[in-house]
């Protein structure tokens, strides 16, 4: 009851920020070499499908993608109320690889933390770059991403919702204000 | 799904959802032990202690590196170095371990229920290792991940447990895991080792082993638990091996991608010989390599999280 939402993106702005991101991570890395895309599970992943399928249409190229479930790594794992750990898959070698992580939302950091020191338990990457669809603030570690789509400022009664048509059924964000 | 176990005393109390969702966690836990930092922080600040008054190998081993990959500290006691010689009760040496504050307790007793017994007192999680001849939990759950790992499934399956079935720990919890799938099971042994009416659980006893394994897809074989008396059960230990002991002939028998599984300790040339158990359908080693998955996916759904 008394549930309001305001669209951030619709389905086009969703594609034409992961296309502006694109060019972005290409830009700043100089293109391609050396680069591989790691996605967060659950949303991450499908970006990072996305960003790959972009690279793919600019660059003719298709680059090493990975997925990390970061469960384990996870500073609040004691409080999870799903206990479920899923699988990482990264079927390439990390060493000395240009990362580009991507993740739906950014908001505290410690999502960031925990697959950072997931990834470094895989390799020695030789840089990590942080790629996020929405950045909602409200940081609570030193932590900062390298590719934004939108900056949103959440206040406490709001809630950021990414939608992605492959999980669920359509492409948005939204703000939910309870 | 959400788990709001404390503790694991058998098999008998996890639902069919709560055996697949271990299976499940292990699938994952697994991956862990073949990377190069076979180690993440997932238990960091646990303590787990392993309370051991039988001998063991695989399974005291087995949890101590599950428990250290995932980053808990790990105390190993055996009833030959503690104060059991000295007369302390089981539950006076439980509730002092307790006063040490560790998370959980992996036991094992001869004693069926001791898991049980102590479960009561404490507040830490419980873990039975193997209680007597009553239940084994994680070494029945690191079988059901090794058959669906090599199977892609469990419903379905025939599946043959030969050997000493009254005395095994390991046949039981099996039995009691395997009846939530859509399992055809035989269990197969002497008249003297079969549990009397046990043919009322919808289970088929076969007293020939060439009978028994046709076409199984799985084979699973006990040795005689002589500590439990099982030698009192048969003439001889050769009359034992030449009857009741698996060959090669006898694969011919079962489906022709079968599985030979055998909890260990093997007592080779007795219950199997060693073409079966080092053939090419043996996945023996694998059920160890298992083990310790399935105890990484038990501690870090017992103790991982608030409950």
């Amino acid at each position: 009851m008394g549930k309001k939402t305001v669209s951030l993106l619709d389905k086009k702005a969703v594609d034409r920020t992961i296309t502006r991101i694109t060019h972005e991570i290409l830009e700043k890395n100089k293109g391609y070499e050396d680069l591989c895309l790691i996605g967060i599970r659950t949303r991450g992943i499908y970006l990072a499908k996305r960003i790959n399928d972009k690279i793919k249409v600019v660059e003719d190229i298709v680059l090493p993608l990975g997925i990390l479930d970061i469960t384990m790594y996870r500073d609040d794992i004691f409080k999870l109320k799903s206990p479920e750990v899923k699988k990482t898959d990264i079927p390439f070698d990390l060493n000395n690889m240009t990362i580009i992580l991507i993740d739906d939302v950014m908001h505290t950091g410690r999502t960031t933390r925990a697959a950072i020191d997931a990834i470094m338990d895989l390799g020695r990457p030789k840089k990590i770059q942080l790629a996020v669809l929405v950045d909602r603030g409200d940081r609570e570690l030193p932590m900062h991403p390298d590719y934004a789509g939108i900056f949103y400022n959440v206040s406490p009664e709001e809630a950021v919702l990414v939608r992605l048509r492959e999980i669920d059924g359509k492409d948005e964000v939204i703000v939910v204000r309870t | 799904m959400k788990w709001n176990k404390k503790d694991l005393l058998g098999i008998r109390e996890l639902t069919k959802e709560e055996i697949l969702f271990v299976l499940d966690s292990a699938d994952s836990f697994k991956d862990i032990s073949k990377r190069e930092v076979k180690k993440v922080p997932t238990l960091r600040g646990k303590t787990v202690i392993t309370l051991f008054y039988e001998p063991s190998t695989r399974t005291r081993t087995s949890f101590e590196i599950a428990a250290k990959r995932l980053s808990a500290d790990t105390i190993n006691i055996s009833a030959s170095t503690s104060s059991y010689i000295k007369g302390e009760t089981l539950k006076d040496t439980a509730k002092n371990l307790e006063s040490m504050k560790p998370d959980a307790i992996v036991i094992r007793h001869s004693m069926p229920g001791a898991p049980h017994m102590l479960s009561k007192y404490m507040k830490s999680s419980v873990i039975n290792g193997g209680d007597g001849a009553h239940e084994h939990p994680t070494q029945a759950l690191l079988d059901l991940f090794t058959i669906r790992e090599k199977k892609n499934r469990i419903d379905g399956l025939n599946i043959t447990i030969v050997g000493d079935i009254a005395h095994s720990r390991v046949a039981r919890s099996n039995v009691f895991a395997l009846r939530h799938f859509n399992t055809h099971i035989t269990l197969c042994g002497p008249p003297t080792m079969i549990p009397h009416d046990i043919e009322s659980l919808g289970i088929q006893v076969e007293y020939n082993v060439e009978k028994a394994v046709q076409d199984a897809d799985v084979i699973m074989m006990l040795r005689i638990q002589k500590e439990r008396g099982g030698i009192a059960y048969i003439p001889s230990i050769k009359e034992y091996s030449s009857i009741y002991g698996l060959k090669t002939e006898h694969l011919k028998r079962a489906k022709k991608d079968v599985i030979i599984m055998h909890p260990g300790p093997m007592n080779r040339g007795i219950e199997i010989s060693d073409e079966v158990a080092d053939g090419p359908y043996s996945v023996i080693l694998d059920q160890v390599e298992n083990g310790v998955a399935v105890r990484m996916a038990t501690l870090y759904l017992l103790i991982g999280r608030e409950i």
